[in-house]
């Protein structure tokens, strides 16, 4: 295996991933919810109870605005690289959706919380998507071969 | 009032973290997915970092009777493994391996402006949508 060496990167992913954790802790301690992004936006779209929109509004445009923020005023960050076209992004966008709707959580929900609390459905959610996104950046990358 | 303060604090938090920590750049993302070219092993210590907070905090709710400012705790009280959690978590895989965007990032990259990052989400809530209309199926 091949691995690639960036402390400076591995540093930043350390401390981005503090702020995670953080935020999950107190959308947990304070309100007593998941902070499964999936889940707030498809709650808020799809099946809102009473009061809840606010509460899943006020997170998702805190996302949008922090990570808006913070990419403005860090300098130092790489900028964004897509990996696909329209067709594929449109694609993706699809099937990630279906997805952690059907699978219950995504990246946040399954990996971040899920796994803190010990949760066997979401450590092996999180085994699952991981392995079959490692499978597919293979699949593209390495047999089909876009983009070496 | 004090709930919607403290998820837009929380929101800020995920969202700076997410930009930080690289997992807003897709570019990243599928470096990471690469294990076996040039693999960039730095999203693992986003989720690394993360659990070691999330973890003991959760320890807590355990104990914990309650929220501070809710009623009660809301998780998840299911405990089987059903064919839609692996399924869906294996579609989700894929479509992550073929944009390098998850759900979140995907939406905390919206104020950037790119147009194809606007089309995935619009897809990504249509797959939503799509799921709920054909949970019937299986």
């Amino acid at each position: 295996m091949n691995v690639l060496v960036d402390t400076d990167s591995w540093l930043r992913a350390a401390g981005g991933g503090l702020l995670i954790g953080l935020a999950a802790g107190l959308m947990i301690i304070f309100n007593g919810r998941i902070a499964g992004i999936s889940g707030v936006l498809g709650g808020l779209l799809f099946n809102p109870a009473a009061g809840d929109r606010r509460w899943r509004s006020m997170f998702l445009g805190g996302l949008i605005l922090g990570a808006t923020i913070l990419s403005s005023t860090v300098t130092a960050l790489p900028p964004a690289k897509l990996q696909t076209g329209w067709l594929g992004m449109a694609v993706a966008g699809l099937i990630v959706g279906y997805g952690t709707r059907m699978g219950s959580g995504c990246t946040s929900g399954h990996g971040v919380c899920g796994i803190a609390r010990l949760s066997q459905r979401s450590i092996i959610a999180t085994v699952t998507f991981m392995a079959f996104g490692a499978v597919t950046v293979f699949v593209i990358r390495h047999l089909l071969g876009a983009a070496a | 009032m004090k709930t919607a303060l403290v998820s837009l604090i929380a929101g800020l938090l995920f969202g700076a973290g997410l930009a930080l920590g690289g997992m807003t750049d897709p570019g990243k993302v599928i470096a990471f997915l690469d294990v076996a070219g040039q693999w960039d092993p730095s999203l693992g210590f986003v989720m690394g970092s993360a659990l070691l907070i999330t973890f003991p905090v959760f320890a807590w709710v355990r104990r914990a009777g309650k929220p501070l400012l809710a009623e009660r705790f809301q998780l998840p009280t299911r405990k089987d493994l059903d064919p839609q959690l692996l399924i869906g978590a294996a579609l989700f895989g894929i479509g992550w391996g073929i944009a390098g965007l998850c759900p979140g990032p995907a939406i905390a990259n919206l104020a950037a402006g790119s147009p194809q990052i606007l089309l995935f989400v619009a897809a990504m809530v249509g797959g939503m949508w799509l799921r709920d209309r054909t949970a019937s199926l299986l």
